[in-house]
């Protein structure tokens, strides 16, 4: 009797812990998989708020080829709606055909991160969008002033009707100035967000939502691939600063912002959203395909010069190669349908 | 006399390195979760005194490389993984700007009175 006793204590004992390691499994995986979800709003700042106006007049800017000094390159020559917001080149070609040293990166998600450009230069959206219009080797358009034949972008905004009235609807009195163009721009590229994905359904319960292939690749993120150390959170991106050790490493990156040694040759770790539609990957567009950049990582980079400590040989299976690419692909949702705005002419 | 000059030069020395040693505090600072952290909460600005020390301590999973290129005091402290730190002695008052070189967002301000 006595023995039964114990005997059933110890079991009541046993089970107790194994339900209290459950529960607590349980909440470890839920907590982990918390980090994936979308925030539940869209970050902007409190002195551009986003409104549908805004929205209308970043989106005229934004396709207008007369952004350029040429009048023929817009925002969305190199940030294509249709080639996942970017190119689908190795590097950018700028203003006279010239090709530019680094890629086009995608403007989706764009508004979940701190700084923005591969090296970070720009600490908002804001900041950014002038940019790449004044570059010389870009859209190389004068914005400010009126120099002699080339007529400066305010100006040529505001001779025309349609502008004057949708900057006045957007921002009521602030006229047609370099912040108003950067303001409404930045406006609408924050809408430029990443729908839900495979991977996005699965996390919110859809238990076929991802292949097996996708979910066994999922597990190679998070541990043996150690990719999860940059690529992380919703967006994919610790929005941090990383020498990856590609082969052409002539690129200084991050370095010319901060110098730092650990940042030569350092760019931002960008959202792996939508990565199906926007190869060639990496800053120089070095490979074609998700496959070879799996193997890159694989292999720990090519040039061991300051390399990232994140970076280390991998030894992965080619079938663990081959999920880590379909759970790649499970992060591509169906892209948002844009439509092309009706530009002013007078 | 001579004496008297060599005592009062001893004290003096003694004073000059009990007061750097003795009263020159070590302040925690931990990198968790990409933000600095004291006693578990994360910090913007730390004020501490001439002479005090900030030990730099990694809780992430992920390599941190601390560093300020302020003209009051530059240092970098190279990339340190998860349980390891580093510390900086701040000898000179005035204001450092700390970062991350990794993870940018990560930014502190130490006041040095």
């Amino acid at each position: 009797m006595k023995l039964t006793t114990i005997a059933r204590d110890v079991t009541y004992t046993c089970l107790f812990f194994m339900s209290t390691l459950m529960i607590t499994n349980a909440s470890v995986a839920a907590t982990d998989i918390n980090k994936y979800l979308r925030p539940a709003e869209i970050p902007q700042p409190s002195n551009n708020l986003i409104t549908e106006s805004r929205i209308e007049l970043g989106k005229m800017l934004f396709f207008d080829p007369r952004l350029s000094g040429s009048n023929w390159i817009s925002c969305a020559t190199c940030h294509n709606p249709a080639l996942g917001w970017s190119d689908g080149l190795p590097t950018a070609i700028g203003h006279g055909q010239k090709v530019l040293g680094r890629s086009t990166p995608t403007i989706l998600n764009t508004a979940y991160q701190p700084l923005q450009f591969w090296d970070g230069r720009a600490r908002s959206l804001e900041k950014q969008a002038l940019g790449p219009i004044e570059s010389a080797g870009e859209m190389a358009q004068s914005i400010g002033k009126s120099e002699g034949k080339l007529q400066s972008l305010i100006d040529e905004l505001s001779a025309l009707k349609g502008y004057r009235d949708a900057f006045e609807k957007a921002y009521p009195g602030e006229g047609i100035t370099k912040k108003t163009i950067a303001k409404a721009i930045a406006s609408f590229e924050r809408t430029i967000v990443s729908t839900d994905s495979p991977f996005d359904l699965w996390i919110k319960g859809e238990k076929h939502a991802m292949n097996d292939a996708a979910l066994r690749g999922f597990k190679v993120f998070e541990g043996k691939g150690n990719c999860v150390k940059c690529h992380n959170g919703f967006n994919f991106t610790d929005n941090g600063f990383h020498n990856i050790g590609l082969k052409d490493a002539s690129d200084a990156g991050r370095y010319a912002i901060r110098k730092v040694k650990i940042l030569i040759g350092a760019f931002k770790t960008p959202t792996l959203r939508d990565v199906a539609l926007t190869a060639p990957y990496m800053h120089n567009g070095a490979y074609k395909t998700l496959e070879e950049v799996v193997d890159h990582y694989d292999r720990g980079g090519v040039t061991k010069e300051n390399l990232s400590p994140n970076i280390t040989k991998l030894n992965l299976t080619a079938r663990e190669k081959s999920d880590l690419v379909e759970f790649l692909k499970s992060l591509t949702g169906a892209p948002n349908p844009i439509t092309y705005p009706v530009l002013p002419t007078e | 006399m001579n004496r008297y000059v060599y005592i009062l030069s001893l004290f003096i020395c003694w004073a000059a390195v009990f007061s750097s040693t003795v009263y020159a505090d070590e302040f925690i600072v931990a990198q968790n979760n990409k933000t600095f952290k004291k006693d578990g909460k994360k910090i913007e600005s730390i004020t501490i005194k001439k002479g005090d020390t900030i030990r730099f301590k990694n809780e992430d999973p992920f390599f941190h490389n601390i560093f300020s290129l302020s003209d009051l005091k530059t240092f970098d402290l190279g990339s340190f993984p998860k349980g390891q730190s580093k510390t900086v002695v701040f000898d000179k008052a005035g204001t450092v700007e700390v970062e991350c070189a990794i993870h940018p967002e990560m930014y502190m301000e130490v006041t040095i009175e």
